[in-house]
């Protein structure tokens, strides 16, 4: 019976070890649990978060859930190609071009109210998904403008056609210096006539 | 106590920064001629936005006199500065102006005419600094508007008011001015050392003295050092030289040669015990201290071989670049360009009417033989000089790379924010890259996707909070309505235990049962005691007849359409007031039991068919009585015998032709959801939910069409959204609401648009 005594030892250690690890790993997977879906959340991040439903989606996170469940990562026109590219690189699929069928890429906006032709009837207020519009019945509504996601959903509707999608306009502060042309690619000599009409 | 001074200045080490360029220095040529002023310039235009930071907010109106220090615009928030009027004068205007930035974008400025009288306003000074509370001075350094005036503008009582109160050991005074051609901060220490020293002893005492009070100035300026030393002489103040290299001047550089410690990446030097300032910043607390002067003038190098008179000039804020090289002979013919700053880190303007601000330094009008074009970039070869001439010690070659790659994520890992912009690299590149442009492109596009992360995230979380509050607002309403279907339950439960009404009781399913008991109850109230009933009719007879009389009043005073509208209105009221007559006599009347029977049983019938039928069929069925409706009006019409009373039936009969219209396309649209039921939207109950719906269908019908087809729906859509508009003038008008006016030009400037777009789709055909 000895050989049975030396498979029995070993037989205990590894079995013994089977437990001791798995009640680590179960306890782990209960205190180290990860709440929702982080897969979600850093989509959810890269999105531009103007909720405008472009996509087809009620807001962002709905179309975040949609793309990890394996929906096009193309139909979010106001993020662009800088947005595919991103969520490409996180998903480590083929950034593909905008889909055209959602809207096409857009300087950006914000909404204004024409005040003093608004007559208060808060259609805009319940449309905007970020709160971003202030009034009140029969009172005059205006735009915060550094909340408006330049969404579009509020234009639509005004009863009076008293809002306007205005271009966000470039000011020293929020001006950025441009990268230098292509012509840098040149060699010397590809642009002698260049030099010497200068010169 | 001057021996040991003397001892401390000779055993002081100095250390080196890494790299460093050493450009043709060209300091002489503004040295030559003495401190000047220049004539004043008739209109001075104050920008808002002088410093880092929020800009401020203008104080004065247009047409305002103001005097000269006077505040003429607020701080907004911590980081910003205030500002003054640099002269007496008028405010002319305020608004757009060209900013000395590189952008040559506009922004908001306050423009002063002079009155040439130059008046100062009353000034406060603050002599007894001591005996005042640290952070009174630092308060009064901030309403006198003091910024940087070495290069960046920083507000100077920020700086000199440490987060967390850092212990500072060492407050070194920046006299560098390494980038060549400027010589601003030489002048100053030439001219009003003591000023400069008077300011150090107020930067001092307000960074609780500390141990080392340092003047660093480079060995290319024998003048300043010696009339530095002259006035520090019997102070603890210590002026350093040290030897000349590009960039010593840079703050984080300035530090390390001085006390050889390193100012951690994206850290501020007040962590390592230092604060820096510059020289003529300090001389600029000294004025605002002893006298309460706001700083309204600075001292500017005015350089270039285009120009006959190379010198500094003291000149006030605000005064154009124009009408200074006006005054020193400027030579168009042979001008390259106008460069505020030096000619490492300075920009080109193309406006000369841009004005001086807190931080220009230099105005440099090189000729073209002195800074000739940049010669055309050539390839990268790879050679290695640029990291050897970073004071920052990175790698311009890779950031270079990654720069020209937009690669941001290696920029980061390549520490490209501890980028001083310094040029240096760019200067020894023997293939003319401009690196720095490159550098700068991308530090923007770094900090444009960083803002608009922040901003994106804020979104987030207003529309998520928007999404928690509006589904607690739907509980609440649900609460509500299981609140009344149990207390309608329970007082059916009652009824039912009365023998007398078990009616009601029996009749099945609870959601019909729930409608018809609903239905029950009105009628039941409705029904009340005659007595009741009387008073109320007797009630509704009298209100008729006041409005009706109303009407009447304001009819026979109205003119034109309103006129006929208040007819319409009156019209109506009688009508109204007759049958509240005819009710009044019916109720006088004894079969009124029976009646109200026959209205209870009618309704329930009404209610039971309802709840049974799906909404095609009520649409269907709302359809049928609309129509019927009107048959039965249009017999009646032509039987009607008086004029007026047939108009109101027409006006009524045109309104129900609308309502069946409505009526019909929802019918066609249920019609049309019908066959796929799967596919309904969800309760659409939320407007921004409707909104996507549309926007979404708009999205998609646009796809794959031609401009042409683009612009016909677009057309088509504008004239549904005028007809829409149309009808709700109409109906304003009609209600007498008082938006009509609104509607009215709202429907206006739509037909506009409509034509504007005919136009254009004519253009294109």
């Amino acid at each position: 019976m000895s050989w049975f005594a030396s498979v029995s030892d070993a037989m205990l250690v590894l079995g013994g070890m089977a437990l001791v690890f798995g009640a680590i790993l179960g306890f782990a997977a209960i205190r180290f649990k990860v709440e929702g879906d982080p897969i979600v959340d850093q989509i959810d991040s890269i999105l531009p978060q103007t909720q405008c439903g472009q996509c087809g989606y009620p807001g962002c996170r709905p179309y975040a859930e949609a793309i990890a469940n394996g929906d096009a990562i193309n139909k979010c026109p106001p993020g662009g190609q800088a947005t595919i590219n991103q969520l490409a690189n996180l998903l480590d699929v083929e950034a593909v071009p905008l889909d055209e069928e959602h809207g096409s890429e857009d300087i950006k906006k914000v909404a204004f109210i024409r005040e003093d032709e608004c007559i208060g009837c808060t259609k805009c207020i319940q449309a905007c998904p970020v709160d971003a519009i202030l009034g009140a019945a029969k009172q005059m509504h205006t735009v915060i403008a550094d909340e408006c996601t330049g969404c579009d959903l509020c234009v639509e509707p005004c009863p009076v056609d008293c809002i306007d999608m205005i271009p966000v306009e470039t000011t020293p502060r929020s001006w950025v210096w441009e990268k230098p042309g292509a012509h840098s690619q040149l060699i010397a000599t590809d642009k002698i006539g260049e030099i010497r009409g200068a010169a | 106590m001057a021996h040991t001074t003397e001892r401390t200045r000779s055993s002081r080490r100095i250390w080196d920064i890494p790299g460093g360029v050493h450009p043709p220095e060209h300091k002489a040529q503004s040295m030559q001629l003495p401190l000047a002023h220049i004539p004043l310039a008739p209109s001075l235009i104050v920008p808002l936005s002088q410093h880092i930071g929020a800009p401020a907010i203008a104080l004065v109106k247009e047409g305002d006199r103001v005097l000269k220090g006077q505040k003429i615009a607020e701080a907004d928030g911590p980081i910003s500065a205030p500002v003054h009027a640099p002269t007496s004068g008028t405010v002319t205007r305020i608004g757009d102006y060209t900013m000395p930035h590189p952008s040559g974008l506009q922004a908001e400025a306050i423009e002063i005419s002079s009155d040439f009288s130059d008046t100062w306003c009353e000034l406060y000074p603050m002599q007894d600094y001591r005996e005042r509370d640290r952070s009174e001075v630092l308060h009064h350094i901030r309403e006198c508007g003091i910024a940087g005036l070495g290069g960046a503008g920083f507000p100077a009582a920020i700086k000199l008011n440490p987060k967390g109160n850092a212990p500072i050991d060492t407050l070194i005074l920046n006299g560098t001015e390494c980038e060549p051609y400027i010589t601003a901060d030489d002048t100053i220490m030439r001219v009003r050392p003591e000023e400069i020293v008077a300011g150090a002893e107020i930067l001092a005492h307000l960074l609780h003295e500390p141990a080392d009070v340092l003047i660093g100035i480079e060995d290319n300026k024998p003048e300043a050092i010696k009339e530095m030393r002259e006035a520090c002489e019997g102070t603890r103040f210590e002026v350093v030289v040290f030897p000349t290299k590009y960039p010593s001047g840079g703050e984080k550089q300035l530090i390390q040669i001085l006390t050889g410690r390193e100012v951690p990446s994206e850290h501020l030097p007040a962590e390592v015990g230092v604060i820096c300032q510059n020289v003529g910043t300090a001389a600029a607390i000294y004025r605002a201290i002893q006298f309460g002067e706001p700083l309204v003038s600075r001292i500017t190098t005015v350089v270039g071989e285009a120009l006959d008179i190379q010198r500094n000039i003291e000149v006030p804020l605000g005064t154009p670049v124009g009408h200074i090289l006006a005054n020193h002979g400027i030579d168009r013919e042979q001008m390259a360009k106008i460069v505020i700053g030096g000619p490492m880190m300075g920009f080109t303007v193309q406006d000369e009417r841009v004005p001086v601000v807190k931080t220009t330094n230099c105005i440099l009008v090189p000729a073209r033989k002195e800074l000739p074009a940049p010669v055309p970039a050539q390839p990268c070869i790879r050679c290695g000089i640029c990291a050897e001439a970073c004071p920052a010690s990175l790698l311009p070659q890779q950031l270079y790379w990654y720069a020209r790659a937009e690669d941001y994520e290696k920029l980061e890992a390549y520490s490209i924010k501890d980028c001083i912009e310094c040029g240096a690299c760019a200067y020894v590149c023997p293939s003319h890259i401009p690196l720095v442009q490159y550098y700068r492109a991308a530090k923007g596009t770094m900090r444009e996707a960083e803002q608009e992360k922040l901003k994106s995230d804020r979104a987030r979380e207003r529309f998520e909070f928007r999404k928690a509050r509006l589904e607690k607002a739907e509980q609440e309403k649900e609460a509500k309505r299981q609140a009344r279907k149990k207390a309608a339950e329970e007082a059916r439960k009652r009824k039912a235990a009365q023998p007398a009404s078990d009616k009601a009781g029996t009749s099945g399913a609870s959601s019909e049962a729930d409608v018809v008991a609903a239905a029950l109850a009105r009628v039941k109230a409705k029904e009340s005691s005659p007595e009741q009933q009387k008073a109320r009719a007797e009630r509704s007879v009298k209100s008729a007849q006041e409005r009706v009389q109303k009407l009447e009043e304001k009819a026979s005073a109205a003119e034109g359409t309103q006129r006929d509208q208040l007819q319409a209105q009156l019209k109506a009221a009688q009508l109204k007031l007759g049958e509240a007559q005819q009710k009044l006599t019916a109720l006088d009347q004894p079969e009124k039991t029976s009646s109200a029977a026959a209205a209870v049983d009618a309704a329930i019938a009404r209610a039971r068919n309802k709840a049974a039928m799906s909404p095609l069929e009520k649409a269907q069925k709302s359809v049928d009585s609309l129509r019927q409706r009107i048959q039965k009006m249009e017999e009646k019409i032509p039987q009607e015998q008086d004029a007026e009373l047939q108009a109101a039936l027409r006006d009524n009969h045109r309104k129900f032709q609308e309502k069946l219209v409505v009526a019909e396309q929802e019918l066609a649209q249920l019609q049309q959801q019908e066959p796929g039921e799967a596919t309904t939207p969800p309760a659409g109950n939320d407007k921004a939910q409707q909104a996507i719906e549309r926007a979404r269908a708009a999205a998609q019908a646009r796809a794959g069409m031609s401009d042409e087809e683009k612009l016909a729906a677009e057309l088509s859509s504008l004239e549904q959204r005028v007809e829409k508009a149309r009808q709700r003038l109409r109906k304003a008008q009609d209600e007498g609401n008082e938006n009509v006016p609104a509607f009215q030009a709202a429907l206006d400037k739509m037909e506009n648009k409509l034509a504007e777009k005919r136009q254009q789709m004519g253009e294109q055909q």
